[in-house]
Formats: structure tokens, C-alpha cells, sequence
């Protein structure tokens, strides 16, 4: 590429994404015009979810391609500044735009692993990976890995490595898609997937990576724009400061202090919380008595309950001057009631857990590994520490953010692309714990010690929505709003916040359009990768090594099709729980990937037999642990040293580690042609090299 | 190739750059990690020292290490003649 080509290129670039900025405002202060003249709400959701989408698809158009180099790594072209903001579309997950502030409302500093994990994580792919594989300069990882170690078991091993864990993570996507779109259009789950997934697809399918590439920065606009706009009002409101990450250190003592009050039973507020407390603990110790009574009576206690319920609603639809609203309740809980014996098991256990929680002291936000004896304590950092660890060396292992360093146009391009990808990231997560700082404050502040008959408008209209993200119940009968009467689901804490900080609904359009631009863009990275391994890794490099360029892309799309209707079918059966589908493909990713890509720079006597066994038994022990320990998995064999099965790739890193370390040492040291490969990589330029160096 | 003498000074001093730069992301994610409960005591910016450092503080140092690690090695690559060509 000559020198002048590529500056116009950025140039170009640059004009074009400013004026799509500004077009996207210029968008968006439209649509509140007509909020204002009156647009039914339903309809600004329908306009900002179609129009965002149309877009990502005009992109896919535009950049539709058939050169093998465009589809596979955008042409090699992408400017640093560029890349980053791709890496971070990429990066940036449903997890991250919608969940991640609500883990931190609910958990505190304990939640803020999260941030570290993902964001740290970069640090190790600056300084140990990115640019060795600029400077490698193939397509896919699996193809480091066959060029590095020789021979098709290690690519394989990669191969099969990046599908799983890619899956695995595209999963959590889909899902979030499926999630956004049927909430705000009210499509259903499994019609919002697909149509998700149209827009994953003609982006993708059409250009590849090309494609891929400039939708993402597309999205990552949108995505930032998305979730900052709500959390700067909300700060002006509580603190008069727009700059959110600064301002609410003062906002998190007050929090504290609140938090103090609320469990002093001495202030008139926490003498309140007091009594709702021991409610539940009385409640809870009636649901554990009515579980002793079931292990001991079985479907004969079962029964003889039933019917003193079935009982009482006969006996109050006797009397003539009963509540309707008593005997509408007494139905409810004889139609509530139990089918049988596991069923009662399961739901009186988990009512008392709820109830336990609730009963508790609140946790003060701000305090590192809360709790009441120095043993849990302890546990609570091993644990913090280890799930930090898994998530920072995840994230240098995950195929498709490593795969997006091929795309500069040099070596040094990806080192500053890495710069700037983080950059990008930490935008979000800086902001997002002091996001939930100061939901907290409001709900701390103006929710509790409200009354029940004037409760905050945003309170009442995600109650009526869904129950499982807000309800609050008045148990001890005062008419007043007690923090232990309040719960709340961690994803409300992102898509409530424009309506917490009384903005207008185009808002929480814009921020639903956000949480759909964050799970796509990472979604079409994901499937991009696993569609890339297949038709490039086994295709080409196994099966048909002379396949022509035409047929090589027909394959490529193909393959797309049918993994992305795979995922979308697997996802439309619900599969478990996002965040163990997320924690579950950091730590395949980091046992998988991490110690051979990372030995096979750094340390030339690595060699074949030390990258299949140290591959193979980072896999093996990672999957082992979790399946042994995950409650999904119905084992929940004991604990090693404690560690919780979110941070099993612990075990499996360090077994990847061992394994390529005395695999290599136990047989002979790899040939001239990879030593001569390792300094290659090593080195942004070499004279072997051959290519002409401009001066 | 048969690297020269100036070729693996240039690698030397990569380690040892890389090397520092990942002691201080340790000391900054694991050490004070490790101590969070011990700097709570400490304020900064209305902060708790190890709130602040984990939820911004490491972040910053992070983004710092990356920047200062391409600024680096892009004059080292100049300096012991392995850069690439201009585009």
C-alpha cells in the first residue's frame, strides 16, 4: 500500500465517522421532537431499534466483498485509532452495557473483579501478544498455533478450542439479544432472536471482517453515546457535577453514612428497617419449619396444608361482608400452592433464602470482602483475586478480540491499536461503578422513606413490567417504603437509569439501542471467528488446501449461515444462566490458549508436544472443575482450596502451563525453521523478511 | 537469519521493558488487591483508597502501561533499526 493511499484512506475515515456522529445526535434530538409533539413511545422503540439496525445492515452492504484478504482480515487497513474503537464494540457485551452496573449495585466492591478482569486483561495482550501476531500476520489464531507448533493436531486442538469457547460466549449474546429486542418491541423471545440475528448476518455474511469492522465502530458510537448520556444527568442531578467518575466519591460517602443509618436501629430509619427485618426472620423461620415438617410428613403434609388453605378461601367466600382482595389472595395461594413434594421443596427453600438475604445488615458498598469472621473474609479475596486473574488472562485468549490485531496495517499500528482499544473500554467501565453509586444514592435517599401511595414514578412503571427486576411490598404495614422491602433485579439498574434520572423516554430508546449495538457487535465478532476457523483452519488448511479463492468465501458464508441458525436455536431453548455462560468461555479461553500462544512467543524451546499436552490439559482440567463443581451440572463435588467454579480457569491455566513446559522439556528442542519463525515474529522488521522497508 | 549482537540487545531490552511494566500491573491489580481491606482506611477524592484503585485507579494505570509501552518500543524499534517501513 503506498504512503499516500492509506493517509487518504484515514483521512476519509475520519470525515465520514464525524459526520455519522453528528448525524446520530442530530437523529436522536429529532426523535425527541417528536416525543414531544406527542409519538406514542411504542413507536420511538420501534424507530431507534429499526433504524440502528438498518444501518449496521447499510454497513454490511457497503462493505460486501470477495477478496480473500478484505473478507478474513479487513484488507489489513485498519488504522489504530480505529481498530480500538472495533475492539471495543467487540469487547463491550450485553454483559458489560447492561449487566455489569447492576453486579456492582448488588455487590459492591466485590463486583468491581469485573472491571479489573476485563479491563487488565489488555495489559497482557500490549505486552505479550498483540503485536508478535501483527508481525505473524495470518488469519485466525488456530493458524499461530499450526505455523508455531507444526503438524494439524496443535491447529486442531485450536480449532475445536476457539469454537467452544466462542460459542459458548455467542450464546450470552443472542440471549441479550433475544432479551432487548422482545422488551421493547414486544415481539416474543424466540422471534426477537432471529430477527437480531438477521442484522448479525447481513452484516457479517456479506463482508466479513471488512464488514464487521466498520459496523463496529459504527457501533461503539452508539454504544458510548448510549450509556453516558443518562449517567451525566443523573450526576447533575445528585451532585450538580457532570463528570460522573469524579463526582461521585462524594455521593459514595454519603451512601455509606446512609448505609450506617439504615442499620443503626437507634435512627428512626433503621429502627424501621429493624422491625421489617424481624419479620422476615420470623418468616423465614416458618418456611423452615414447614421444610423440617415435609422431610418428615412428605406428600401427607403436603396434602393436609393444601387443604387447610383450600379450607380458609371456602370459609372467607362464606362470610358475607369479606375483602375482595382477601379472597382474591387466599385463591392465589391455594392456585400457588405446590404441585408436589420436590416442587415444595425447591420453592419453600428458595423463599426462605430470599428471606434470609433480605433479613440481613445491608453490606456496605464500598467495603473489600465484607464478612463477619476473618476465615470468610479470606475466602472472599482468594476468590476475588482468582476470578481477577481468570478474566485478565480470558480476555488475552479470546479468539475473536486477538483476531482483530491481524487487521492493522503494521506492528507498530497494533501495539497503539491495543492503546487504544483500552482506552475506548475504560470509558465505560470507569463509568459504570459510579453508575451505581448513584442509583444507589436514589434509592437509598429518595425510594426508601417514600410512601407507598406516591412511590417514584420509574418505580411503578417497572414494577408493573416485570416483577423480577422491581417490586417492593409493604410488610410491616406503615405505609413507608423500607429498603428490605425493595427488590431489585440487577439489569434494571442500566435500563431504568434514564427514567431514575427523569429523562424522556427517547432515552431509554437510545439506551436499549445501545445494549442491542453492544451484544450484536460482540455476537457478529464471535460468529465471525467460529465460521473463520471452520472454513478457513479445517477447509482450506485440512481439506482442500487448493481450493480456489471463490470457493474458499462460497464455504466461509455457508458455514456462517448454519452456525449462526445453530446459536440462534440453542439460544431460543434458554440454556442456563448468561453469567456462567460468560465466566465459562474466560476460563476455556484462558487454559485453552493463553500458555501456548504465550510460550510459543517468549520461549523457543516450547515445542509440539508441549503445546498439544499443555493445550489438551488446560482444557481438560478447566472443563473437569467445572463440571464437578457448577450447580448446573447437578455434581457440586467439593471445592478445590475453595475456589468457586466462575474462576476454573485457575486450574486450567496452570496445568496449561505445566503441561507445555514439561511436555517441551521431555522431548527434543523444535527445528532451525521454528526458531527462525519465533525471531520473525519477534522482530517488526528483519532483513530476512524480503519485503522492500521504505526509508 | 543468523540474528546479530545488535538484534538481541534489542530483545534483551524488550524483556526487560515488558518484564517492568507487568510488575507494576501485579503490584497494582494483585498486591493492592490483596491489601484492599487494609487501605480502606485511606482516602482519596472522597474515595476509599482501595474502592478508588479498583474501580478507577488500576484502570488508569493500565491504559498508562499500554500507552507508554507502544511510545517505547516504537523508538526502540527506530533505535536498534527493526521498524518497519514508513506507510
Amino acid at each position: 500500500m503506498a504512503a499516500p493511499g492509506q493517509s487518504r484512506f484515514v483521512a476519509q475515515l475520519k470525515r465520514y465517522y464525524a459526520l455519522y456522529t453528528g448525524g446520530f445526535i442530530g437523529f436522536v434530538v429529532l426523535l425527541s421532537i417528536f416525543e414531544q409533539m406527542g409519538m406514542p413511545n411504542k413507536m420511538l422503540g420501534y424507530i431507534f431499534l429499526g433504524a440502528t439496525v438498518l444501518l449496521y445492515a447499510g454497513i454490511g452492504i457497503l462493505s460486501r466483498t470477495s477478496d480473500v484478504a478484505e473478507y478474513y482480515v479487513a484488507g489489513r487497513r485498519v488504522p489504530a485509532f480505529f481498530n480500538g474503537m472495533a475492539v471495543g464494540a467487540d469487547w463491550m457485551s450485553a454483559a458489560s452495557f447492561i449487566g455489569l452496573a447492576g453486579t456492582l449495585y448488588l455487590s459492591g466492591y466485590d463486583g468491581l473483579a469485573f472491571v479489573l478482569g476485563w479491563t487488565g486483561g489488555f495489559v497482557l495482550v500490549a505486552l505479550l501478544l498483540a503485536p508478535y501476531l501483527r508481525k505473524f500476520g495470518q488469519y485466525t489464531i488456530p493458524d499461530f498455533l499450526g505455523a508455531r507448533y507444526g503438524g494439524r493436531i496443535p491447529r486442531t486442538i485450536g480449532v475445536f478450542a476457539a469454537i467452544l469457547c466462542s460459542f459458548t460466549y455467542v450464546i450470552a449474546q443472542i440471549y441479550g439479544v433475544g432479551l432487548i429486542t422482545s422488551r421493547f418491541t414486544g415481539l416474543d423471545f424466540g422471534t426477537g432472536v432471529f430477527v437480531g440475528l438477521g442484522s448479525i448476518l447481513v452484516c457479517s455474511f456479506l463482508g466479513g471482517m471488512r464488514a464487521v469492522t466498520w459496523t463496529q465502530v459504527a457501533q461503539y458510537v452508539i454504544l458510548i453515546v448510549a450509556y453516558m448520556i443518562p449517567v451525566i444527568w443523573l450526576s447533575v442531578k445528585h451532585t450538580g457535577n457532570p463528570v460522573p467518575q469524579v463526582a461521585y466519591g462524594y455521593v459514595l460517602q454519603k451512601v455509606t453514612a446512609r448505609e450506617q443509618a439504615l442499620n443503626d436501629p437507634a435512627t428512626p430509619d433503621g429502627a424501621r428497617e429493624a422491625e421489617v427485618r424481624s419479620i422476615l426472620k420470623q418468616r423465614e423461620k416458618t418456611t423452615e419449619d414447614q421444610l423440617q415438617a415435609l422431610e418428615a410428613g412428605g406428600a401427607a403434609y403436603l396434602a393436609e396444608e393444601k387443604g387447610r388453605l383450600v379450607k380458609a378461601a371456602a370459609e372467607l367466600k362464606g362470610k358475607r361482608d369479606a375483602d375482595p382482595k382477601a379472597i382474591a389472595a387466599a385463591d392465589k395461594a391455594v392456585a400457588e400452592f405446590p404441585a408436589d413434594v420436590d416442587a415444595a421443596r425447591k420453592a419453600w427453600r428458595a423463599a426462605a433464602e430470599t428471606d434470609r438475604v433480605k433479613a440481613a445488615p445491608i453490606a456496605a458498598h464500598a467495603e473489600p470482602f465484607a464478612g463477619p469472621d476473618p476465615a470468610t473474609r479470606d475466602k472472599k479475596r482468594k476468590n476475588f483475586l482468582a476470578l481477577v486473574l481468570c478474566l485478565m488472562v480470558g480476555t488475552a485468549a479470546l479468539p475473536h478480540i486477538l483476531m482483530r490485531f491481524y487487521t492493522t496495517p503494521t506492528v507498530r499500528e497494533a501495539r497503539q491499536s491495543v492503546f487504544w482499544a483500552l482506552f475506548f473500554i475504560s470509558l465505560l467501565y470507569i463509568t459504570a461503578p459510579a453508575l451505581a453509586v448513584l442509583a444507589k444514592y436514589d434509592v437509598y435517599t429518595l425510594l426508601v422513606g417514600s410512601s407507598f401511595s406516591e412511590l417514584p414514578s420509574w418505580v411503578s412503571a417497572w414494577a408493573s413490567v416485570d416483577k423480577s427486576l422491581m417490586s417492593v411490598t409493604d410488610i410491616n404495614h406503615d405505609g413507608i417504603v423500607q429498603l428490605a422491602e425493595v427488590n431489585i433485579g440487577g439489569d434494571l439498574i442500566v435500563l431504568a437509569t434514564p427514567e431514575i434520572a427523569g429523562l424522556p423516554y427517547v432515552v431509554t430508546a437510545l439506551v436499549a439501542a445501545g445494549g442491542l449495538a453492544a451484544a450484536l457487535s460482540t455476537a457478529d465478532g464471535l460468529m465471525l471467528t467460529i465460521s473463520n476457523s471452520l472454513s478457513h483452519d479445517v477447509y482450506y488448511k485440512m481439506i482442500d488446501p487448493k481450493a480456489p479463492t471463490g470457493r474458499r468465501l462460497f464455504i466461509a458464508k455457508a458455514l456462517l449461515l448454519a452456525v449462526a441458525v445453530f446459536a440462534a436455536y440453542i439460544t431460543s431453548l434458554k440454556p442456563g444462566h448468561i453469567l456462567f455462560l460468560v465466566g465459562a468461555a474466560f476460563s476455556l479461553a484462558a487454559s485453552a490458549f493463553f500458555p501456548a500462544l504465550a510460550l510459543g512467543v517468549f520461549w523457543k524451546r516450547a515445542n509440539k508436544a508441549g503445546a498439544v499436552l499443555g493445550m489438551i490439559g488446560g482444557l481438560a482440567v478447566c472443563m473437569y472443575y467445572m463440571y464437578m463443581t457448577y450447580p448446573f451440572f447437578g455434581v457440586n463435588a467439593p471445592l478445590w482450596w475453595d475456589i468457586s467454579p466462575i474462576a476454573s480457569g485457575m486450574f486450567g491455566m496452570l496445568a496449561g502451563f505445566v503441561g507445555v513446559i514439561v511436555g517441551s522439556l521431555l522431548t527434543a528442542a523444535p527445528g532451525k525453521e521454528m526458531q527462525e519463525l519465533v525471531d520473525h515474529v519477534r522482530y517488526p522488521y528483519l532483513e530476512s523478511d524480503g519485503k522492500d522497508r521504505p526509508v | 537469519m543468523q540474528l546479530t549482537q545488535r538484534h538481541r540487545e534489542y530483545w534483551r531490552k524488550n524483556l526487560r521493558l515488558t518484564g517492568m511494566l507487568l510488575a507494576i500491573w501485579f503490584v497494582a491489580t494483585f498486591v493492592v488487591g490483596w491489601f484492599a481491606r487494609d487501605l480502606q482506611s485511606i482516602t482519596i477524592l472522597g474515595f476509599p483508597l482501595s474502592f478508588f484503585m479498583a474501580a478507577q485507579g488500576a484502570l488508569l494505570i493500565y491504559v498508562i502501561l499500554i500507552g507508554y509501552y507502544a511510545w517505547r518500543m516504537e523508538r526502540l524499534d527506530r533505535e536498534y533499526d527493526v521498524q518497519e517501513g514508513e506507510r
